[in-house]
């Protein structure tokens, strides 16, 4: 690799022999120490922007949510002239189409859907696309000419919901900062290189379709370079300035959601790597703070106006039409320096200056060692504005380095070296429903699973029913591994990410990600079970269980209590490895999440009545959240049930929201800044994975519920993002505020 | 042996009754009655949960790892109702280190609060009214128990949060302000002042307890006028 003159002032390192990015940012990161007192408010000409970006979302919002679709073209690299908020005033430039907030339409992922998606907002898909698709598979196409029938019905009946067989699966974090550190150039010469060397390998199919692979790679790190060139910049060669460390960097990830309309299109964590560049220009006396702040705010800006075009029922699983650019900010070196810089502050300082907001999805990677500086302006950040989240880098640097982000909401991955196959979740609160009823479905009256003679008795025996799960479960975990397999074959072969992988390492490792939901349910059905009498209530007609009356009381999750919170970490554990067992596409490494999203609404709406007492149709708990209204000792406890999950069965995530009324925190604002570190710090210590702080009054939500217009920019954390709440669905809002409130004083 | 106690709840994140996080154990029983008090299902005694010193201590330290700038409180009820019970949980709690916080009205038998007061790191004593006939009045019981324990917890130099309900036409007002502080004067282990606010959330415990609510018809005491008064506390104390 030759030296690049734009890499002056930087300390070498092996990263000017090979693409390292860690190293470039452990060679070069400025850690710091201190508080937020040195952080810059909004220019002028931010302000300017802001203002504009407000009123286009203004309207966007009158207009039913999409402010305008270009039904002519399929979005790609280079397919729109380019488009500009304010192209006088932009720092940072580039928009996914040519006006801004307006749609693309991505029908790689699937026709039918996108057709869906216009017509739900008063658009037709122009007979131009449609006949462009004629001749053309898309990944949906794909993924029903091989679908069985157990998958069909599983998908019918919401055994398993949520996976991405008609969209783009996303979950991909490209290694942006690539384009900025390298350039195009240095980039295609290096796949060029993989490439020839693995050409030489035996040709099977593993081969073969990676040279195809890393033809399209290269193919596309062409059209990054000649997007970017649209608008007047060359890309080819490294950044020089902040401003281009910035501006290459979003070139990188614009071309990501210009190609892709992935359920979750995460930013990585780019904070601290493009401070190594402020800090240059600083020294140079290129730039000051308010410059650097305004890079900062301008690029936010940019991804706050990231759209993709769903469907009304997308957005029913995924509420607030989120594009999960989530930022990993702070953490610990493997060394012991914190990875803080001031820029980690600039970032989370975007929530005041540009107003708080849902994206990017910004992710506090938390350690017991973070500076006190830190740790203390984060959490005024949660209690001012509820936009943030936190995530265990205690837990997860052993695992995955100190050069790792977050995609979606929990999902760590090595940036540019790992990636993953993402797979929605499945409903274990309808697995033991299913397993009481000999394989059918509780709902629908269909045969799902295999058949078996179902629950007999009046009352439900703890052991005869994990002896059905014991034999439902295998069968679950089989059908779900064989539609992963289906789903991710088909998106490479019809909807690859090019752009994306092309920022990755050749020999990238893969994880499959599959999901839970449910957990709180099952483990407080099973619970109930074994510690309360449940009754079986059987519809005379089908013969199907349809009710159950609890008689009694049992320990409820969420309470601290070992008695279920041990069958929750079993039955956690039986799952994943039943899903260890599977063989999987591309030789995947299995991870496990429990996460819901906002799902947790649908997947309750398709869920009959469980033995917990919980009815038929109601929501379950977000995430790996207890069940709300059955937590009775207070916050810590329940955090503390949540905490026993172990990460080392679910690599892939472990959400928790937690919400509390301010007054409950401390009596004022310097306490609930203390209180809640030391809340971060305690949950944090038992090796937890994953916290959602919301710091507000249930009044607040109701008032905005009913007089929406009045609370334009509140925002909540919901299972792993964050929402601006006016855009969840009036159900979803309904859910939200009856959550727990943790509120004793 | 140990000695069982009555424990009505557990609030495993409390943030507002001392120091720091804390880890709240409300007792069972209480000799007063206080017109506005929040917790009427606590004041039966010999009812809730029969647990030993050690069972408690246990729990707490399932939360030890949140309460580095806290502790545990316990509150009730009447901690000193269950004096022997509270001394000896507070004796294991120290022992692991734990900050003790006694949330009390002063009012129970000296003899016994001494040697609870030997394990606890900090008393949070509601001065409730200020004169022996409002004191009996509204709470059944007597002023001079209070000034009892005070003078008790100075003698074992004990620190001191005082803490006093505002009630809107009843406690409120600078006049009445000026003769908590003067109650208050000859302590000089006392490190905090809490005015509270007079609320009503208890409202629904009165209702599905049947018990008439005393104060049913006062209005609660707002914030800002809570916030006017702490201003004329002397801020050492705010």
């Amino acid at each position: 690799m030759q030296k690049a003159s734009q890499w002056e002032g930087f300390a070498p390192g092996t990263w000017q022999e090979s693409i390292d990015v860690r190293n470039f940012i452990q060679t070069n990161v400025h850690p710091y120490q201190g508080g937020g007192e040195f952080l810059a408010p909004p220019t002028p000409r931010t302000e300017k922007l802001l203002h504009k970006l407000e009123n286009l979302l203004k309207l966007e919002q009158e207009f039913g949510g999409v402010l305008d679709i270009d039904t002519n073209t399929v979005t790609s690299l280079l397919n729109y002239k380019p488009g500009y908020l304010d192209k006088e005033n932009e720092l940072i430039v580039g928009l996914q189409t040519d006006r801004p907030l307006r749609r693309g339409v991505n029908p790689f992922g699937g026709l039918r859907m996108t057709r869906e998606a216009c017509r739900a907002y008063g658009y037709e898909l122009s007979q131009k696309v449609e006949d462009e698709f004629l001749y053309r598979t898309t990944h949906n196409d794909g993924v029903f000419r091989v679908y069985n029938q157990e998958t069909r019905a599983a998908r019918h009946c919401g055994l398993i919901t949520g996976l991405p067989d008609a969209y783009g699966r996303g979950r991909i974090i490209g290694d942006y900062r690539r384009v900025a550190l390298y350039g195009i150039d240095i980039l295609i010469e290096e796949k060029q290189k993989d490439k020839a060397r693995l050409s030489l390998e035996t040709m099977d199919v593993d081969h073969i379709r990676q040279q195809e692979e890393l033809f399209q790679q290269i193919n596309f790190l062409g059209k990054l370079r000649d997007m970017a060139a649209l608008y007047g910049q060359d890309i080819s060669r490294p950044a020089q300035t902040a401003r281009e460390a910035v501006q290459w960097l979003y070139f990188g990830y614009l071309g990501a959601i210009k190609e892709q309309n992935g359920a979750a299109m995460s930013l990585g964590r780019v904070s601290s790597f493009l401070d190594i560049y402020f800090e240059r220009d600083m020294a140079r006396g290129l730039l000051d703070e308010s410059g650097a702040q305004e890079l900062i705010d301008d690029f936010v800006l940019k991804l706050r106006m990231a759209r993709h075009l769903r469907t009304p029922e997308y957005n029913e699983l995924f509420g607030g039409d989120p594009m999960w650019i989530t930022e990993a900010l702070g953490g610990m070196g493997q060394d012991g320096r914190t990875l803080v810089t001031k820029s980690s502050f600039r970032m989370l300082n975007t929530l005041y200056n540009l107003k708080p907001s849902a994206e990017p999805n910004l992710t506090v990677l938390w350690s017991k060692d973070l500076p006190e500086g830190f740790k203390r302006f984060c959490a005024k950040v949660s209690i001012d504005t509820d936009a943030i989240q936190y995530e265990n880098d205690d837990l997860m640097r052993p695992i995955f380095g100190d050069d790792y982000a977050i995609a979606c909401c929990v999902s760590a991955m090595r940036v540019g070296k790992d990636m993953q196959f993402f797979g929605a979740r499945a409903n274990l609160a309808k697995l033991l429903l299913l397993s009481l009823n000999g394989g059918r479905d509780e709902m629908k009256n269909m045969q799902v699973g295999p058949e078996h003679a179902p629950y007999q008795g009046e009352y439900l025996d703890y052991d005869a029913v994990l002896e059905l799960l014991n034999f439902y479960r295998p069968w679950l975990a089989r059908m779900y591994a064989n539609t992963m397999n289906v789903i991710h074959y088909m998106h490479d072969k019809y909807a690859y990410e090019k752009t994306q992988m092309a920022l990755h390492d050749t020999d990238v490792h893969r994880f499959m990600a599959f999901g839970l939901a449910g957990m709180s349910v099952l483990a407080d059905s099973l619970s109930a079970i074994k510690y309360a009498r449940v009754r079986c209530l059987r519809d005379e007609e089908t013969g199907l269980i349809r009710d159950f009356q609890v008689e009694g009381e049992y320990p409820a999750f969420g309470n601290d209590d070992d008695r279920v919170d041990s069958i929750a970490c079993e039955q956690v554990e039986l799952f994943f490895r039943e899903l260890q067992k599977q063989s999987l596409y591309r030789d995947a490494e299995p991870t496990l999440s429990i996460l819901t999203i906002t799902s947790n609404v649908v997947y309750g709406k398709k869920t009959g009545s469980t033995p917990d007492g919980r009815k038929a149709g109601e929501p379950f708990a977000p995430g790996a959240n207890p069940m709300h209204g059955r937590e009775k000792n207070g916050a810590l406890a329940a955090l503390n049930s949540v905490a026993k999950l172990s990460y080392r069965y679910c690599k892939d995530g472990i959400s928790n929201t937690f919400s509390i009324v301010p007054q409950a925190l401390g009596h004022d604002p310097a306490q609930r800044v203390d209180n809640l570190i030391d809340l971060l710090d305690g949950y944090f210590a038992q090796m937890a994975h994953h916290l959602n702080v919301n710091v507000l009054n249930r009044e607040t939500l109701i008032d905005a519920y009913h007089n929406p217009e009045k609370y334009p920019n509140l925002t909540i954390r919901v299972s792993g993002y964050a929402v601006n709440f006016h855009k969840l669905t009036k159900e979803q809002q309904r859910e939200v505020i009856s959550r727990t409130f943790h509120e004793a004083l | 042996m140990e000695t069982p106690g009555y424990v009505h709840s557990f609030q495993s994140l409390g943030a507002v009754d001392g120091p720091g996080l804390r880890f709240v154990v409300f007792l069972q029983g209480c000799p007063l009655r206080c017109c506005y008090c929040h917790n009427p299902d606590t004041w039966q005694a010999g009812q809730g949960q029969r647990l030993l010193p050690s069972q408690v201590a246990a729990r707490a330290l399932r939360y030890r790892s949140y309460l580095r700038h806290g502790g545990v409180t316990l509150t009730g009820g009447e901690p000193l109702w269950q004096p022997a019970f509270t001394a000896e949980l507070f004796a294991l709690l120290q022992a692991q280190g734990l900050h003790t916080a006694l949330d009390t009205s002063g009012v129970g038998d000296l003899e016994a609060a001494e040697t609870v007061l030997r394990h606890t790191n900090l008393a949070l004593v509601d001065v409730k009214f200020l004169t022996e006939e409002a004191y009996l009045r509204h709470t059944g019981g007597r002023l001079s128990q209070v000034r009892a324990f005070l003078d008790l917890c100075l003698r074992q130099n004990v620190p001191v949060w005082a803490r006093h309900v505002v009630v809107p036409g009843l406690t409120d007002g600078q006049d009445h302000l000026r003769r908590l502080l003067a109650f208050l004067a000859p302590y000089s282990n006392l490190q905090k002042i809490e005015l509270l606010p007079f609320r009503k959330l208890c409202l629904e415990k009165y209702d599905a307890l049947g018990i008439p609510f005393p104060l049913r018809e006062v209005p609660e005491m707002d914030q800002a006028g809570v916030d006017a008064l702490r201003l004329l506390l002397p801020p050492s104390l705010r």
